[in-house]
Order: structure tokens, then C-alpha cells, then sequence
């Protein structure tokens, strides 16, 4: 098991080393660092000499891949890639364009996002799995059909909507909640809520019918037709025997997605005022800071491969018949 | 059955309570006597000599306190001292140094002098780099990393103290214009009127290479002759030249105090990691310090024990005291205890939330217009009925910037090289684009056509029209002309007159997406009127601003906000010397015209009066013959204030205005407890729905159980 922990973790170097690479090239594509410097020195009266200071502070001065101006292998280890690369690996996100330390507005930043996306990934299972389990149970009926398509129709809508028509209606309509903000403690509860909310019913559609497609296949097993021969009530077959054996899949798809719940949402942190990594990521592609978007970038590579690693660590803790060589 | 019960009751229960569900403050805050207002994008720094952007002077201006500001009340707009004795003694030389009379020409004028006295007894405000031992030694000085274990704040430091500002503070500052540390956006500016500064850049710069670069790079060691410290309260700024705009930059937070203290404070081990820095925790001697600064959620400005008791202004122009806006006359300053600006990235919350009385005043998105505001008969902006019924006001001003759309004067078709027949077409292009219609449609009225590159409050500025554009006030001349101006530059309907070739233009701008595509397609449409085929080159912001250092585009959009009120900072825009392509100015049209130069450089050195008046008016004659700009617009801004917010008073050149700002707290507590009660219908509502689909349901499961059974 160690060596094959092992062996993932040195797999994800090169991965890594790639991810790096495109966003470093695709980041230099539309943007120079004379860009970069003159929207940070503001539009009006830069000169060429404050960009070249500019560079030159923020360590924008050297070529991107290969400097002319050395040879062997410093042609390529005096580079920006290089220089803006190796630090990552050890977790050396450095500072952001603004000055500011990127490590340490991921540890503030990270909590924020934390605190929308546990609820979300907690409850939006919750309801999923019982909206599957439910449908299963009323299969072939009515219910059923208005079910899925009401599933459809949910998942058919944009996410936006979602976060639109919840501060309308109940933020600005009914009043019940802010409509945006964030707070510590036990007073920040009262904004988490509507966020929260909007997620877990925006995310209800595909998530409930990708677990009926689970346990439609389990429904149909040999265990379950023993189970109800046994004389036991459908519902104790669904949620005692079926969900048992239909939560492999479920885990493993949920523990890939766990350690990239502290990146947060781009989009639900942006509306709701949530001051976590997505708004954190958004801003700085917004700035064109390269410093946070190549470190955010890398952080969500390193989680997900995490995840990957992680999944295939709980396939053996859920299915005793899988080994890990 | 009982759960059922309480989830029904919970909400009439909690409404009993009293406070409104949806308030995002803390119910003690209700009524403390707090400005609540907003911020879109978090500032990116703090330090007065590098923050220069609307968002982080903002924050900088109520902080920090240059030598003048702007009268709040007076118009046209106006200095006067801020911490000063007086206005600065401002004295000229010649080149043989010898001391010139007030009115000396500007040729004759080789150096311009600037003494300036401050008044004794300002401090700043609290803060642990001023913190001292019982032996008077500095506190804080000698801390390591591991000493700033639990630290994130400045508040986490248990001791604070302060210190009188002296003249040697506005001296430092002036020094760190040129720090390479630094790097100031107005040191390239600066360094041409300065006298020694770009030397003095440079001798830092060899001595900063000396120090490790996590090393205090103490500048008092280093002097210039820029500027010099003459006494404990007074020094002198020296420029080489004669430049009278100078005293605008002396009413900007680049010149204001930096103590050494705060630097040396922050360049301690440990303190970067923590983002404590000047740039996130500034020290100055204004009315309001950032005692909160979390940038990604809300920086909070609480008023400064230590201000030097400035009183309310007593006079302003007439009618002011007609509104109230001196009713606070004599009053201490700040008005205000405390101002929470909160991070508000999307219309939509921000909109809402000051409806719902949250926010105490608010901008109108071109979404929410309508909402807003109407138009009366006469098209004068007036409130929504459902606006005024809340008391809400609205504030009007035209605002000191233009948006313009400009030739490129390089170009062999529109510009210089096409001569005579260039500038026909660009007059007949001029006519053709109808800048009244575009206010119209695409901001609902809030503008007003430019005639000139002079908005309205600025010294210059004459209410006429442009006579090449249009046959009389109000009066566009008649696309018929257009087509002989155009026929004339030899393109009869649209076609060059000699190959038959359709007439193809270039517009170049940094515009996509949705919003940009009908204002393009309506741009496509005006050059239309003329036959002329108008193809929009849209690409992003960078390739767009490289594209016109090089000077590669033909048509473009552009826009300036006033720096200071005069004319010189509008008329540079066209000044030859100061061209975009291949000089890095801000002339983006690459305009050149000898006389014009000539009388840029004549009015530069002008006071404001007839005379000046008579030179502007000639050059604005001339830039309307040769048409390197259309003109455009210059926009209007249009604010909403709730009842309880007073002292307001549109003021586009000042920047510390917080601190005439006044709020009834017990009004808006009222006002936010009637306007947000929940509704509660639809809890009811909902769980009647839950019934209706729980009781099929049941049904089926009975029936599904008695099957089986």
C-alpha cells in the first residue's frame, strides 16, 4: 500500500510539472509582463522606466523559457518559468502582485470557502441520496415520472439562476436573510444560509438522478430480491441493504471532489460576498495577477490529484476485494 | 406532528422578536453613528505615495493629510490649507538665481520654489510604531519573527503611541517618490518638474543594491535639493521649471506625511508574511484611521482621537445654506465615528441592500435605472415615486472626465499624412456620429455632449457649440453635409473617387461581449449614415493599449478623468511633445499642430482670467477645425442618498470628504425596521405544499405496503 502511495505521489510530479507549464503559457499568451506592470502602476502617466522597475521588483525581468543570455543550463533555469515554478513544489506560493503573501491569504481565505462548501457537500448528498431513494421506492408510478422530470428540469437551469431568483425571493421578497455578506462566528450563520441553500437546490438535480442511476442498478440484484423474500419492507430493503451496497460509488465520486472543497465556488462566493479562494481566484485573474492564479492553479492540481489518490485509498476500505499494488 | 408544529411557528415567533432577519450588521451597530457604503473591487495598496486609483484613494484620502485640499463647499473649486499656516509662498528664480516678480514671464523663469509651513501641534494618529519604553527607546524596533507569534493585526500589538508631525514627514515622503523600493507611479511625471529628482533616483538606487532587499532602506540619511527641510515645521519644494499646476499635486495624498517610524516598523522580520505593511496598514494624521482592513470582505475607518479639531466650513456658494449644507458650520470634524465599507463585487446585492436600507447611499446601474429615476417633460432627472417615497435623494453632478472617440493622427488615411482630405473626413465623420442619440440610448441621459475637450467645471469651459459639428445650440448639422465634406475628401457615397473602392474605417477598442456589441453595432450604424464601412477590431485591454503605444490604430475610444481642475490637464491630451506612439504620453490621437503647441505652452504658464480664456478659446478652434477627436461626452454621475445621510455635495476634485459626512442613526434605524419586515405567507404557503405532495405519496406507500402484504 506505501509503495503504491508512493508511486501516485511521484506520478503527480510530471502531472504537476504539466499543469504548471500550460497555465504559465496560456497566462503569457494574452499577457505580457509590460501588462501586467501597467495595470498595476495604473493607466495614467507610466512611464517606460517605472514598467522596467516594476519587472524588476516583482521578478518579471527575465525572459519566459529561455535566456540568450546564459548558457548550458542556465539558459533555462535563469527564466521566469523556472523561477516562478520550483518554489510551488515545496508550497512557496510567495507574494501576490499587491505585495501580499499568498500562503497566508490562502490560510485566512480558505475557512470562508470551507464554510459554504461542507454544508453544500454534506446536505446536497443528504437530500440527493434520499430523493434517489425515493424515486426508487415509487418506481413505475407517477411520482416517479414527475420526479425525474422535475430532476431534469432542475438540472436544465443555470446555476445562476439558481443564485438570482434565491436573493430574489428570499433576501429581497420575503426579507428572511441577507442577501450577501459573510461574518465570524455564530453571527455568520445567518449568511451561510441562503448560499447554502441555493448550492444544495441548484446542485439537487444532477446529483439525485446520478444516484437513482446507482441504485436502479442495485435494485435489481439477487441480495435485494432475498432481502424482500425475507419479508422485509421496502424501505428498509432501499435504505438498509440497497444504499449500503449503492454508497461505493457515491463514496468514491464524493471523496474525490472532499479535498477541493477548500478551493470554494467561483461564482456562489462572488454573488453571496463570500470571501474565500473562488473570489480569491476570480480577482486575481480579473488584476491578471499571475502570482495567485499559477498558485491557485497548482493548489487545485495538487488537491485533485489528492482526491484520486484518496479514492482509490477508500475503494479498498469500502470493497474489501480491491488491492492496492 | 410536533416538529411540524415548531418549523410552522419558529418564523411568527422569531418575527415577535422584533429585529429585522435579513439586517447584516450586528444589532448593537443599529444606531452608532456609522456610514455604511460599499466597495467593488479591494484597493491594492494603501501607500500614499503608490496608490493612485479612485478605489484606493478613497480609502487614502481620509487617512492621510497633504499640505492643501478643496474647499468642500466653494466653487470653482478651490485650495486651502489642510495643515498648513497658509497657502504655500510660491517664489520664482531666474537662471542666474536671482528672485523673479510674481508676474515674470515663464520664459524668464528657470526655477519655482514652494515654502511651505505647517501648523505646530498635529499628531498622528495611534499606532505601535510610535509605541515608547519608560526610557523613551521605541518599543517595537527590535522585534524578530518569533516575537510576532499571534500577531495578525496591528491591534494585536498591546501598545500604541503617536508623535507630532513634522516638516521633516513631507520631505521623507517627497524622498520616497523616488525610491526604487517604492516605485511610484508619479515618479516619472514628477522627476520632470522636481528639481534633482531623477539624480536623486538614481543615487538611491545605487545605495538600495548595497542593502539586502528585506533590509529598512532609511532615506533620511539622503537629501536633495527637491526638496529640503528649512525648519522643525517648514520646508521647500524646489521644481526647475515653471509649473503653476504643481499646487494641484500639493492637495494629493502623494505629498502627504510619511513618518520613518512606520517604515522602520514594517520592515521587520515577520511582518511581510503578515501583510503588515504600509500598504495595508497605514499611518497618517487625518480624521479617520483603517482600524479593520480585511480587504476581501470590509475595511472599517474609525475616527482618529488624535485629529487636530478642523470645524465644519462656514461659507460655501450661494444656495448652499438653502439645502442645509451649512447647518453644521463650526462643527468638529469628523463628523462620523466610523465608516464600514463592505466588499460588493455584484449589482444585484448591492442594489438590494440599500433598499433595504443597508447601504446609505448607492450608484444606479444602468439595470436599476428605471427603478430609479424617470425623466420629467422638460427632460430633467427626477426620483421614482417609490423611491421618493422613501426619502431618498438624488445627486446630480457632471463629472470632470470626457469620453472621446480619437483618429489616429499617424494614420495616412484619417490623420496627418492625408492632409486636407483627412481632416475633411473626419469632420464629416464628426457630424455623422450623433453622440446625443448614443446618451440617449446607452445611458439614459446621463451625459451631455461635448463640444469641446473642456468638461464643465473646469476653467476654459464655454457653454457654445461646436460650429464644425453643429449649425446651432442643440442643432446637429445635416448628414447632406456630411456627404459634401466627404465628397469633397474624395469619397462621393461612401467610394473612393478614384479606384471606386468602398471606404473601410477601423475601429479598434478593448469592448467585447454582450453589453459592448450593441454600442458597436450602433457605432457600425452611424458610420453607415455616411456609406463609410466601419469594421470593429475588438481585442483585449492589452493588446489594445500595445497596439496604440505603437500607434497601430486607426479609431478609437478613449477617456480622461481630471487629475487637478485646469485646463492644462485636459489640453495636454492633445499637446504634439506628448504623443502615445513612440513618446508614451497620453496624446493617444497623436495630434500635432504647431500652434496649438505653441499656445499650450503659453497657456500652461497663465493664471486663470481674460487672457487665458482668449488663448484656450483659440485652441479649442483649432481642435475643432482639425477634428482629431470627436468629442463625445462628458458623463453624469447620478448618486442616491437615504434621508438620513446629510453634508452631501458632489465635490469631483476633493478626496477626503468623509469627513463631512452626516447620518441620523435613530432615522435609519426606523427606516431599516419598517422596510424589513419578513414576510411570512410563505412558510404557510410551503408547507401546505409539502402536504399536498407528502399525501399521494403516503396513499402510495400504504398501497405499496398492503400489496406486498
Amino acid at each position: 500500500m506505501i509503495r503504491y502511495i508512493l508511486r501516485r505521489l511521484l506520478y503527480a510530479i510530471p502531472i504537476l510539472i504539466g499543469v504548471n507549464l500550460i497555465t504559465f503559457f496560456l497566462f503569457f499568451v494574452v499577457n505580457t509582463p509590460d501588462n501586467m506592470a501597467r495595470i498595476h502602476l495604473g493607466v495614467k502617466h507610466v512611464t517606460p522606466e517605472a514598467i522596467e522597475q516594476w519587472k524588476a521588483e516583482h521578478g518579471y525581468d527575465k525572459p519566459l523559457f529561455h535566456n540568450p543570455e546564459q548558457h548550458g543550463i542556465r539558459a533555462v533555469t535563469e527564466t521566469l518559468f523556472v523561477d516562478r515554478s520550483i518554489k510551488l513544489f515545496s508550497f512557496d506560493f510567495g507574494k501576490a502582485d499587491d505585495g501580499r503573501d499568498i500562503a497566508r491569504d490562502i490560510k485566512t481565505r480558505m475557512w470562508p470557502s470551507l464554510a459554504i462548501a461542507l454544508p453544500v457537500f454534506v446536505i446536497g448528498i443528504m437530500v440527493n441520496i434520499t430523493a434517489a431513494l425515493l424515486m426508487i421506492f415509487y418506481r413505475g408510478t407517477r411520482l416517479e415520472y414527475a420526479g425525474v422530470a422535475g430532476l431534469i428540469a432542475l438540472m436544465s437551469i443555470s446555476s445562476l439562476f439558481y443564485i438570482i431568483a434565491g436573493q430574489y425571493f428570499i433576501a429581497k421578497l420575503w426579507q428572511w436573510l441577507p442577501i450577501s455578506g459573510f461574518g465570524g462566528g455564530i453571527d455568520g450563520f445567518k449568511f451561510i444560509l441562503l448560499p447554502v441553500l441555493v448550492s444544495v437546490a441548484a446542485g439537487i438535480g444532477s446529483g439525485a438522478r446520478w444516484y437513482r442511476t446507482i441504485f436502479i442498478e442495485e435494485i435489481g440484484k439477487d441480495y435485494v430480491r432475498t432481502a424482500r423474500a425475507k419479508g422485509l419492507s421496502e424501505l428498509r430493503v432501499l435504505f438498509r441493504h440497497v444504499l449500503k451496497n449503492g454508497m461505493i460509488p457515491i463514496l468514491t465520486g464524493a471523496v474525490v471532489v472532499l479535498p477541493l472543497l477548500f478551493t470554494g465556488s467561483l461564482v456562489t462566493e462572488s454573488f453571496f460576498g463570500i470571501p474565500g479562494l473562488g473570489s480569491y481566484t476570480i480577482d486575481a485573474i480579473r488584476a491578471q495577477d499571475f502570482a495567485i492564479v499559477q498558485s491557485m492553479v497548482f493548489l487545485g492540481s495538487a488537491l485533485y490529484i489528492l482526491g484520486l489518490l484518496l479514492t482509490d485509498l477508500s475503494y479498498t476500505l469500502v470493497d474489501p476485494r480491491v488491492k492496492l499494488t | 406532528m410536533r416538529l411540524w408544529l415548531i418549523s410552522l411557528l419558529l418564523p411568527v415567533l422569531l418575527s415577535g422578536c422584533g429585529e429585522a432577519w435579513n439586517n447584516p450588521y450586528p444589532t448593537e451597530d443599529a444606531s452608532t453613528n456609522t456610514l455604511y457604503t460599499v466597495f467593488e473591487e479591494r484597493p491594492k495598496r494603501l501607500d500614499p505615495a503608490r496608490s493612485y486609483s479612485s478605489n484606493e484613494v478613497e480609502f487614502t484620502g481620509q487617512i492621510y493629510e497633504p499640505p492643501l485640499q478643496y474647499h468642500f463647499l466653494k466653487r470653482p473649486y478651490a485650495l486651502e490649507p489642510l495643515t498648513t499656516e497658509g497657502m504655500p509662498v510660491v517664489r520664482y528664480w531666474d537662471r542666474a538665481g536671482r528672485e523673479l516678480p510674481a508676474d515674470a514671464p515663464t520664459s524668464a523663469i528657470a526655477r519655482t520654489t514652494y515654502d511651505i509651513t505647517i501648523r505646530p501641534g498635529i499628531r498622528y494618529q495611534p499606532h505601535p510604531a510610535f509605541a515608547r519604553l519608560p526610557d523613551g527607546e521605541p518599543r517595537y524596533f527590535g522585534l524578530s519573527a518569533q516575537d510576532l507569534e499571534g500577531i495578525d493585526t496591528l491591534g494585536d500589538f498591546e501598545h500604541a503611541g503617536s508623535r507630532e508631525l513634522v516638516a521633516e514627514d513631507y520631505v521623507y515622503e517627497v524622498k520616497r517618490l523616488a525610491s526604487p523600493r517604492i516605485n511610484s507611479p508619479i515618479f516619472g511625471l514628477m522627476s520632470e518638474y522636481i528639481e534633482g529628482l531623477d539624480e536623486f533616483n538614481q543615487r538611491l538606487s545605487r545605495a538600495a543594491e548595497a542593502l539586502p532587499k528585506a533590509a529598512w532602506f532609511d532615506l533620511r540619511p539622503h537629501d536633495f535639493s527637491g526638496a529640503q527641510v528649512t525648519g522643525k515645521y517648514s520646508f521647500r519644494i524646489s521644481l526647475k521649471t515653471h509649473y503653476p499646476q504643481f499646487i494641484y499635486w500639493l492637495a494629493m495624498p502623494f505629498f502627504a506625511p510619511v513618518p520613518w517610524e512606520a517604515e522602520r516598523f514594517y520592515a521587520q522580520p515577520g511582518m511581510a508574511e503578515r501583510n503588515l505593511n504600509l500598504d495595508w496598514f497605514p499611518v497618517g494624521t487625518g480624521p479617520f484611521m483603517l482600524s479593520e482592513n480585511d480587504p476581501n470582505r470590509r475595511m472599517v475607518l474609525t475616527r482618529n482621537p488624535n485629529f487636530h479639531g478642523e470645524t465644519y466650513p462656514g461659507e460655501g456658494e450661494p444656495g448652499d445654506a438653502e439645502k442645509g449644507l451649512l447647518a453644521d458650520a463650526g462643527k468638529t470634524l469628523p463628523l462620523l465615528d466610523r465608516a464600514v465599507f463592505t466588499l460588493e463585487k455584484e449589482d444585484i446585492p448591492q442594489w438590494n441592500k440599500f433598499q433595504q436600507g443597508y447601504y446609505d447611499a448607492s450608484g444606479i446601474s444602468s439595470d436599476n435605472f428605471d427603478q430609479a429615476v424617470q425623466f420629467t417633460p422638460d427632460g430633467e432627472a427626477d426620483l421614482a415615486p417609490e423611491m421618493r417615497a422613501k426619502g431618498i435623494k438624488l445627486v446630480t453632478a457632471v463629472t470632470t472626465s470626457n469620453r472621446y472617440m480619437g483618429f489616429n493622427m499617424k494614420d495616412p488615411l484619417v490623420g496627418h499624412p492625408g492632409g486636407e482630405a483627412a481632416r475633411k473626413l473626419r469632420q464629416a465623420i464628426s457630424i455623422a456620429v450623433d453622440y446625443e442619440e448614443f446618451i440617449s440610448i446607452f445611458l439614459n441621459g446621463r451625459g451631455i455632449s461635448a463640444h469641446g475637450p473642456l468638461p464643465p467645471g473646469i476653467f476654459g469651459y464655454k457653454d457654445d457649440f461646436n460650429p464644425v459639428v453643429y449649425a446651432a445650440p442643440g442643432q446637429r448639422r445635416s448628414i447632406e453635409e456630411a456627404k459634401r465634406l466627404l465628397r469633397e475628401a474624395g469619397y462621393p457615397n461612401g467610394r473612393n473617387a478614384r479606384t471606386g473602392e468602398p471606404l473601410v474605417l477601423y475601429f479598434d477598442t478593448a469592448a467585447t461581449g454582450p453589453d459592448a456589441k450593441s454600442r458597436l453595432d450602433w457605432l457600425i450604424k452611424q458610420f453607415r449614415k455616411l456609406d463609410i464601412q466601419l469594421v470593429i477590431r475588438a481585442t483585449d485591454y492589452n493588446r489594445f493599449q500595445d497596439k496604440m503605444l505603437r500607434g497601430n490604430a486607426q479609431l478609437f475610444e478613449w477617456g480622461w478623468n481630471a487629475d487637478y481642475p485646469d485646463p492644462e490637464n485636459f489640453l495636454f491630451l492633445l499637446y504634439g511633445p506628448n504623443a502615445k506612439a513612440g513618446r508614451n504620453g497620453e496624446n493617444a490621437a497623436n495630434y500635432g499642430n504647431a500652434e496649438f503647441d505653441r499656445l499650450f505652452a503659453q497657456m500652461k504658464g497663465m493664471a486663470n482670467g481674460p487672457e487665458r480664456q482668449q488663448v484656450i478659446d483659440r485652441m479649442t478652434a483649432i481642435l475643432r477645425e482639425d477634428a482629431p477627436w470627436l468629442f463625445g461626452f462628458f458623463p453624469k454621475g447620478f448618486s442616491l442618498q437615504h434621508a438620513w445621510v446629510g453634508n452631501v455635495k458632489p465635490n469631483l476634485m476633493a478626496n477626503n470628504t468623509l469627513k463631512y459626512r452626516r447620518i441620523d442613526a435613530g432615522l435609519r434605524e426606523q427606516s431599516r425596521a419598517q422596510w424589513n419586515r419578513p414576510v411570512l405567507w410563505p412558510f404557510a404557503a410551503g408547507a401546505i405544499v409539502l402536504l399536498a405532495l407528502f399525501w399521494p405519496a403516503w396513499r402510495q406507500y400504504r398501497r405499496h405496503e398492503e400489496g406486498r402484504g
